[in-house]
């Protein structure tokens, strides 16, 4: 299992030409092992770059990442070795699938870290069990299925590979909202059960509410908060001010109070927005 | 990165080569290719040399971005250059060897006119637009429609495959990216290993071109296309005074360099 470690971490974009440009600049973050992160930050704040070098597919332009303690980017080893520990889910995955099955194509990550025929059958199992994909559709063409099913084999190919970190970027986007809910909570599941670290990037704040532990929201390329749910979230006006949302339940809590309804502490999901109101209004909550 | 390949790109300005008609720029292109293969004798190339120079001057082009431009050539040019020193027969340099100066001569008009060549090309596409290359070839291709050639269609094709080569180029990173995340590897083992390597990239990378395609022709026909039929364009093409004087000007060229060559020059 891992550990992540950044010390002043910074990534500049064509450096030297005239498109210079910083994406991310001199982040600090340690995130131990077995925690339910989610990312926040507008399109171009730089969390993408950020989360590319959690498995060194990107070059600190100064800094280091630490991964159980090593530097990843120590040389061409370290710099695969990683991919395997930290495993990376793209935004819409399923344009990455090309196997003819979906067998084929969910074993395409263990089959690369050189294991045995039984170990990838079992791993894909496995993995095909954590995203609720049926066995019966292993023989199957992945490019015939539904969009929230290729989702799901995209993202099990990567959960194949039993990483002790699981990074996705927006996995929900453009699914309806079965899809999103059933997606989100496979990957609970796997958190759940392997106790791996859990990194979300992520634009739905009740998701993010909901099921992360901490919040960390990226701004111009830095950390603008880094928190719990609650600490992040009972600053609704900073975020809005970054160009965030926040929770359903935020929202309706910041109405009521400017109408003069008093409600206390922090309310970012739907129970407590319940609890809130019922204790306002002198009820007890049940 | 796979971003940074220059291929014909455009840099946008505002000199007179900018400015001129694209349809100007695509016969001054083909009367300079004209011109050159008319070289022989060294006082001619200097002439096209010259004109060349005046003509970058001219359009603001730095010869750095010329340079970063011939490179992918380099390979064929020093090839090209070392056939020719080696089996030109003459005078040897030093007795016994097989170099004579008549190949170090050939050798040396030999890359001269590729790079010439190269360059002449470039002018033409650092100056125009994709888009603007394409209107104008169409007008020019205009009279071929008379023979049933359908230039409207073929014009419209090259232009759609101009303007996706950088949203492939970025899907292709994008895919790479992914694989690479699954642990593929593109950089070792044999070269059967590394072409085998390439199929996670090429299969995605067909799927979404394919979509990509359909995508485009529902978003076309929804908006009424039917072909280049009675079709207007927003940016109408016309000929200026400065457009006269550029095509005198190359054609006095050509007249000058076939005088050259009639002079043994």
């Amino acid at each position: 299992m891992a550990e992540i470690i950044v010390e002043n971490l910074s990534h500049v974009y064509s450096a030297g030409t005239p498109f210079e440009k910083a994406a991310i600049q001199g982040i600090d973050l340690t995130i131990p092992q077995g925690q339910f992160v989610g990312l926040l930050g507008h399109t171009g704040s730089g969390k993408s770059t950020f989360i590319q070098h959690l498995n060194a597919l990107l070059t600190p332009s100064s800094g280091r990442v630490l991964v159980d303690g090593e530097d990843i980017n120590q040389d061409k080893k370290t710099r695969y070795r990683v991919k395997q520990k930290v495993g990376l889910v793209f935004q819409y995955p399923e344009y990455q699938l090309f196997e003819e099955t979906v067998f084929a194509d969910i074993a395409f990550g263990p089959k690369n870290m050189g294991l045995s025929a039984e170990e990838i059958e079992e791993r894909v199992r496995e993995a095909a069990g954590f995203v609720g994909v049926d066995e019966s559709l292993f023989q199957a063409s992945p490019l015939e299925l539904s969009g929230g099913q290729k989702r799901r084999i995209a993202i099990a190919g990567v959960i194949a590979m039993r990483p002790g970190v699981l990074i996705l970027d927006e996995p929900t986007a453009g699914l309806d909202p079965r899809g999103c809910r059933q997606i989100m909570d496979n990957i609970c599941r796997y958190q759940k059960e392997t106790g791996a670290t859990v990194i979300v990037v992520s634009h739905n704040m009740d998701d993010a509410a909901r099921l992360a532990e901490r919040i960390i929201v990226f701004d111009h390329g830095g950390i603008a908060m880094d928190g719990t749910p609650e600490e992040v979230f009972s600053r609704p006006r900073e975020l809005i001010d970054i160009g965030l949302a926040v929770p359903q339940s935020t929202a309706i809590a910041m109405a009521l109070r400017e109408k003069g309804i008093d409600l206390k502490g922090a309310v970012y999901t739907h129970e407590q927005l319940l609890d809130a109101i019922l204790r306002a209004k002198g009820v007890d909550a049940c | 990165m796979l971003k940074d390949i220059t291929l014909g790109q455009f840099f946008p300005g505002d000199s007179i080569v900018h400015k001129l008609d694209p349809r100007t720029k695509l016969i001054l292109v083909i009367v300079y290719i004209i011109a050159l293969f008319q070289a022989k004798g060294w006082i001619s190339y200097a002439l096209v040399v010259l004109v060349t120079v005046l003509c970058l001057a001219l359009s603001h082009i730095r010869f750095k971005t010329i340079f970063k431009g011939l490179k992918p050539m380099l390979f064929i040019i020093v090839l090209t250059a070392a056939l020719n020193i080696f089996y030109t027969a003459g005078t040897p340099v030093l007795p016994g060897w097989i170099i004579t100066w008549e190949g170090i001569d050939r050798a040396a008009k030999m890359i001269l006119r590729i790079v010439l060549l190269i360059t002449g090309t470039f002018l033409l596409t650092y100056t125009t637009s994709p888009m603007a290359l394409t209107d104008g070839l169409e007008l020019l291709l205009d009279p071929l429609k008379k023979v049933k050639l359908p230039v409207h269609e073929m014009t419209m094709m090259m232009s759609m495959a101009l303007r996706f080569i950088p949203t492939l180029i970025e899907e292709t990173d994008k895919i790479m990216s992914a694989q690479k995340a699954r642990g593929a590897d593109f950089e070792n083992g044999s070269l059967i290993q590394r072409a085998k390597a390439l199929l996670p990239i090429l299969v995605p990378l067909f799927v979404s071109a394919f979509r990509r395609a359909d995508e485009l022709a529902v978003a076309m026909e929804s908006r009424c296309y039917h072909g280049g039929e009675g079709r207007t364009r927003m940016k109408q093409l016309k000929m200026a005074g400065r457009d006269a004087i550029a095509l005198v000007l190359g054609l006095l060229f050509l007249a000058g360099m076939i005088l050259c060559k009639r002079l043994g020059l």
